[in-house]
């Protein structure tokens, strides 16, 4: 299972949807074909964003470390953060704006904690370089990496609820273990 | 492409915002590919402060105008004349072949001057469909236009929502900031307070407010330019060996702005920048809804996509983002590119890759 089809399973056919760093909009694309869920991304690359343009979905230039101004109270029913947290400089406020725009989050990001970055780093001793995460440490997007606990320890400190959670690895989800055995963490959160 | 000008005339009088009336008026306008049987692929393209009808293309016998969007439309270019059927028109109160200032005024015979009344942007756009309708034409597949241009086609998503599908917006503001009117003031002031100006009716005179004329295209000039793009151009170089110490020319940018001044003043009328800039002042979509611009977008149908140049002072990216916001809380279709070309306000004119690549995949996935 990939993890556009694990939210495309989550969101109800129809509803609102905001994808911040929607890249050039495949998940949008597939949102609206498979749930007729209509939305916009917002991304600020330049190539990306005439993607979007290219793939006949609404895509809004906009940084997000400015915040999400453009979006009024409640608009929309899903906010999806799609590989995209660990980009961000300052998540905290990121999250509040997302769940003040939309009903709910679906937030996803590559596990640090997923047990080959783990030794990479314990044995190796190096920055983790993989699939997942395809970057050196001196030249990647990547600020703020974490894993499925910190994540929850987040959503704890802002008062937020995890609905739900899927880890996948190489498109399974995992069950046993995930902060050790899982790659790819996905979360749907309220307020 | 060498391309005819037109011209076609109106007789049923024209209410204007003002309450005047025009009894009569002609719309210049030139075309460009063909209209399709189902007539679904028509583009109108709306001008800015000094431009006129010739978008595109170049004329028989004078073979080096070429039109001022000439980078945009034509055959293979972004806005591609191959598939769709493209309208340039010269708005009324223009000084480039619509009635106009210069105009004969049909109660006396004499040209219109001072006497010509004030427009707007909705009446523009209320000229503008008379001439959809002279061309059979009932909903455009888009209207486009920069800047002055951009408020047009913003205005025909609101005037006449059914006859728009798709509205692009570029280098825009929704209404002019108290300094964008503040510049227009001071340009006016330049033009009304020539001794040739004589209130407006400098033609009967035989002459023309040219140093009013210069100085307001001046003004103006240094507004369509970024700060960088005017240093990167002209920097600080000097025009003579050493400083004169005197009020000769020294900068670069003082022979720049002098000639443009210079060149603006034997083509344009004084009466018709009056008009214009007051046009400009005046438009607000959201004045008759208590300033609030989601509700007055409310009524709007098109889909939009709008573009902004993060050089642009004159009109910020942070107001574009305003006409983002009111479409994004009436739940319609919108995409908005914030580019970072260098060249200011007039960055909507230039050929951009990536301004130019996102117009032709827009305009690619418009239905026919």
């Amino acid at each position: 299972m990939t993890e556009a089809e694990t939210i495309a399973r989550w969101i109800s056919p129809g509803s609102r949807v905001l994808d911040l760093g929607c890249g050039d909009g495949k998940l949008l694309r597939h949102l609206w074909l498979t749930r007729q869920a209509p939305g916009y991304g917002v991304e600020i690359d330049d190539a990306k964003a005439i993607a979007c343009i290219h793939n006949d979905v609404n895509v809004l230039q906009l940084d997000l470390e400015d915040g999400l101004a453009a979006f009024a109270d409640s608009s929309f029913d899903y906010v999806i953060l799609s590989e995209t947290l660990q980009a961000i400089h300052r998540q905290e406020p990121l999250m509040k704006e997302m769940l003040r725009v939309g009903r709910e989050a679906i937030v996803s990001f590559p596990n640090f904690g997923y047990w080959k970055a783990r030794i990479q780093i314990a044995l190796a001793g190096h920055m983790p370089v993989s699939k997942e995460l395809p970057y050196q440490w001196y030249d990647t997007p990547n600020v703020h990496h974490c894993t499925l606990v910190d994540f929850e320890a987040l959503c704890d400190k802002l008062g937020f609820k995890v609905l739900e959670r899927l880890v996948l690895t190489d498109a399974q989800p995992v069950f046993l273990l995930p902060n050790l055995f899982g790659s790819l963490a996905v979360y749907r959160v309220s307020a | 492409m060498i391309v005819t000008p037109q011209k076609a005339r109106f007789t049923e009088p024209l209410r204007l915002t003002s309450g005047a009336v025009l009894p009569e008026f002609e719309i210049a306008y030139e075309t460009y590919g063909e209209l399709n049987a189902a007539r679904s692929n028509a583009v109108l393209i709306c001008h800015a402060l000094n431009a006129s009808h010739h978008v595109a293309g170049t004329y028989a016998n004078d073979p080096d105008n070429v039109g001022w969007w000439d980078n945009m439309v034509g055959p293979g270019k972004p806005l591609d004349t191959d598939r769709f059927f493209v309208i340039g028109n010269n708005y009324i109160g223009s000084c480039f072949g619509s009635t106009g200032p210069t105009s004969p005024n049909p109660a006396t015979g004499k040209p219109w001057g001072a006497d010509f009344p004030v427009v707007t942007v909705e009446d523009w756009v209320a000229a503008q469909a008379r001439l959809a309708d002279h061309l059979g034409i009932e909903r455009f597949a888009a209207v486009m236009g920069g800047s002055l241009g951009a408020m047009q086609a913003l205005q025909w998503a609101l005037s006449y929502p059914a006859r728009v599908r798709n509205s692009i917006v570029i280098a825009a503001t929704p209404r002019l900031s108290a300094q964008n009117i503040a510049f227009n003031e001071v340009a006016r002031q330049a033009i009304m307070t020539d001794p040739d100006f004589h209130g407006g009716h400098y033609y009967e005179k035989g002459v023309v407010p040219v140093r009013g004329l210069r100085i307001a295209r001046m003004i103006g000039h240094i507004t369509y330019l970024s700060d960088d793009a005017m240093m990167e151009k002209f920097g600080r170089v000097l025009r003579r060996v050493t400083p004169g110490f005197d009020f000769n020319i020294d900068f670069e940018i003082e022979s720049y702005l002098r000639h443009q001044g210079d060149k603006f003043s034997t083509y344009f009328d004084a009466n018709t920048y009056l008009r214009i800039t007051k046009a400009l002042d005046y438009y607000d979509p959201a004045a008759d809804f208590g300033g609030d611009l989601s509700k007055s977008f409310a009524r709007a149908q098109a889909d939009f996509l709008v573009i902004s140049f993060t050089s642009d002072w004159r009109f910020s990216s942070a107001r574009s983002r305003e006409i983002v916001r009111a479409l994004l809380d009436n739940r319609r279709v919108v995409s908005y590119l914030e580019n970072d070309a260098p060249q200011g306000h007039d960055a909507f004119l230039m050929d951009d890759p990536r301004y130019f690549a996102a117009l032709r995949a827009y305009f690619g996935n418009i239905a026919l």
